[in-house]
């Protein structure tokens, strides 16, 4: 069964963008900053998930772990040093800055260890594989969905349950009353970033182990296509990212098994050519009314 | 007066891009420039005219497009099949690719122009992309491998093209349809309010600096022998908005000043691309952080040398604020 087993691989795929995806959207809901740089801190965390395995030994649980422990402060790094002085800044300056941070990490990455590509050794997750109607599910796709799943529902409950997620969602809605209210909205930023470079963090290690090849500009197609997830979801809203990223990755997927697989980057962009004109909110967006 | 003075600049500028051009056609042909310094110049031209038709796009109506290259590579393929597969002159390859990169405009404006700020970004980015992808696919146009295509600019050629781009850009900004574009780029819904029909000039603009985009793109194929996708990536579009934040948003010689700076810059840095790209990522985010209108913000050089005479007929309001 070709069609499952494309399904199959669309889903998985779809979890690291929806990993990347709410990163963004967290980011662009609470400052409202696309957030180009994102990509680079899932590259970053490939890296550190690869030095880790490779060079320190260390098993598939602490590498995540420590991915995402050092691709947040990285994220809150990237916050302080680059986007915090801009706070009051136009869009387009932060815009602008948020491409300059994006190269920066790419060429100084090159710079420090060169451009050659790495590959991730292929033993940290054990691989047997199962058949379920015809189609092939290998062990590590399955750890992939699980690593992803936990991740999220552990997001939902950051965001829903605790005091900083219930801060997060104050800034978004409205950071000038959060302020007034005893918030404190700067920090209140730096864990958006952290949490959301985190989960950069996890997708870079976890697209490591799937797809074994890793390069510094790695960072760069799945970002804007994760963007293209944030944005089909509704960007700003946690749900849709999940949605959006999963959807993303299916579609891509299937678009393989028809055969136009040279077609498949080219898809995404489509995709969100087609939701910005015809439904710019996103599938979870409401339509907010103009102000003047 | 100010007519009379206004002419009187027109004719000094007409006489000064002659010799510019007459200096130049004399420092290559009578061969005191190597092959090096030759490219570097086509490759400044090159630069400005997509420096100044991108300064439409964002500088003057306010419109964040960052998927430049793609129009770019509209123009450098669709003019490289009309001399290679086609056999007709450079010059009407060179319209055609500069139309075909129009339509490209015209086809992603209409629908995208409808949406602001960051989405209008992302979408550009996204054609960017797609054309890329596209061509890569394309056997026609040699996939991935490229394109052979033969050496036919010249420094005619590339001087026309940029003396044609520069007085249609800085016309167009001075006219009605500029003037309703720069209201565009201040307050949109202002200038909705005053009876501007927005989204007609948001796309006329975007079409004219896809236009000389597509011109650039095919002087740009012709300088080189053969043309690849992977010439026109993101980081191409990175390129040529660079000129545009560094010079100054809403500023044309600031982007002119800033293509030729960078151009130098470049090309002595050819040899170490990644400390290129660092040094180009640092200033722009140093920039946007301590000098967000760029080196000449909004104003023109033209405006250091008229600045006295304005200041004692009582201050001709310069009208300009900050781009965006």
């Amino acid at each position: 069964m070709e069609f499952v087993q494309q399904l199959i691989n669309g889903i998985s795929l779809g979890s690291i963008y929806a990993l990347i995806a709410l990163g963004y959207t967290m980011v662009y809901g609470i400052i409202k900053l696309i957030n180009f740089a994102h990509g680079d801190v899932f590259m970053v965390g490939a890296f550190v998930g690869f030095y880790a395995i490779t060079g320190l030994g260390m098993s598939f649980f602490p590498v995540l772990l420590l991915a995402m422990a050092v691709c947040s402060v990285f994220g809150v790094l990237i916050e302080r040093i680059a986007y915090k002085p801009l706070r009051n800044a136009t869009r387009i300056a932060a815009l602008i800055t948020a491409i300059g941070v994006s190269l920066f990490i790419e060429y100084g990455t090159i710079y420090v260890r060169g451009a050659q590509p790495e590959a991730y050794p292929g033993d940290v997750l054990p691989s047997t594989s199962f058949h379920i109607f015809g189609a092939t599910i290998s062990s590590q796709s399955l750890f992939i969905l699980g690593t992803s799943v936990v991740l999220m529902v552990l997001l939902q409950f950051i965001v829903h349950k605790t005091k900083i997620g219930k801060a997060m969602r104050a800034v978004s809605y409205d950071a000038e009353a959060a302020r007034l209210m005893g918030i404190n909205v700067d920090n209140t930023i730096s864990a958006t970033f952290a949490i959301g470079s985190a989960l950069a963090g996890a997708a870079g290690v976890i697209f490591g182990l799937y797809y074994i090849k890793i390069e510094p500009l790695m960072g760069i197609i799945p970002g804007l296509k994760a963007f293209v997830a944030a944005v089909l979801g509704g960007i700003g809203i946690i749900p849709g990212a999940m949605v959006g990223g999963l959807l993303l990755g299916v579609i891509e997927s299937l678009v393989s098994a028809v055969g136009y697989s040279l077609w498949r980057d080219g898809v995404a962009f489509v995709v969100l050519i087609l939701i910005l004109i015809f439904r710019p909110s996103g599938l979870f967006g409401k339509n907010v009314r103009e102000k003047v | 007066m100010a007519n009379i003075n206004r002419k009187k600049g027109f004719w000094l500028s007409i006489v000064l891009a002659l010799a510019v051009y007459v200096v130049g056609q004399v420092l290559i042909s009578g061969e005191i420039l190597n092959s090096f310094y030759i490219n570097t110049l086509f490759f400044m031209a090159i630069n400005i005219i997509l420096a100044v038709s991108l300064h439409l796009i964002i500088g003057i109506t306010g419109q964040f497009s960052i998927g430049h290259a793609g129009f770019l590579a509209v123009g450098a393929y669709a003019s490289a099949i009309f001399t290679m597969k086609l056999q007709m002159p450079f010059g009407v390859a060179l319209l055609v690719g500069g139309l075909a990169a129009a339509v490209a405009g015209l086809i992603i404006g209409i629908p995208s122009l409808r949406l602001k700020g960051d989405y209008l970004a992302i979408a550009t980015l996204g054609f960017g992309e797609i054309v890329r992808i596209f061509l890569l696919n394309v056997d026609y146009v040699g996939g991935a491998s490229g394109m052979q295509v033969s050496h036919l600019t010249d420094w005619t050629w590339v001087f026309a093209c940029l003396l044609v781009t520069i007085i249609v850009i800085v016309n167009f900004t001075n006219s009605t349809h500029g003037r309703a574009c720069i209201s565009i780029r201040e307050n949109e819904i202002a200038a909705d309010a005053m009876g501007i029909n927005t989204t007609y000039y948001k796309v006329a603009a975007f079409a004219i600096g896809s236009f000389f985009a597509g011109i650039a793109g095919g002087l740009y194929a012709h300088n080189f022998y053969i043309i690849q996708p992977t010439n026109f990536g993101f980081l191409k579009s990175f390129d040529i908005l660079i000129f545009v934040v560094l010079g100054g948003l809403g500023s044309m010689s600031g982007a002119v000043i800033a293509a030729v700076l960078l151009t130098i810059v470049s090309a002595f840095l050819q040899d170490y691309p990644e400390t290129r790209m660092i040094i180009y990522s640092l200033v722009l985010v140093i920039m946007m952080i301590y000098r967000p209108k760029g080196l000449m913000g909004t104003k023109e050089i033209t405006q250091f040398f008229t600045k006295k005479r304005q200041g004692i007929e009582g201050g001709e309001s310069d009208g300009k604020h900050t781009a965006a």
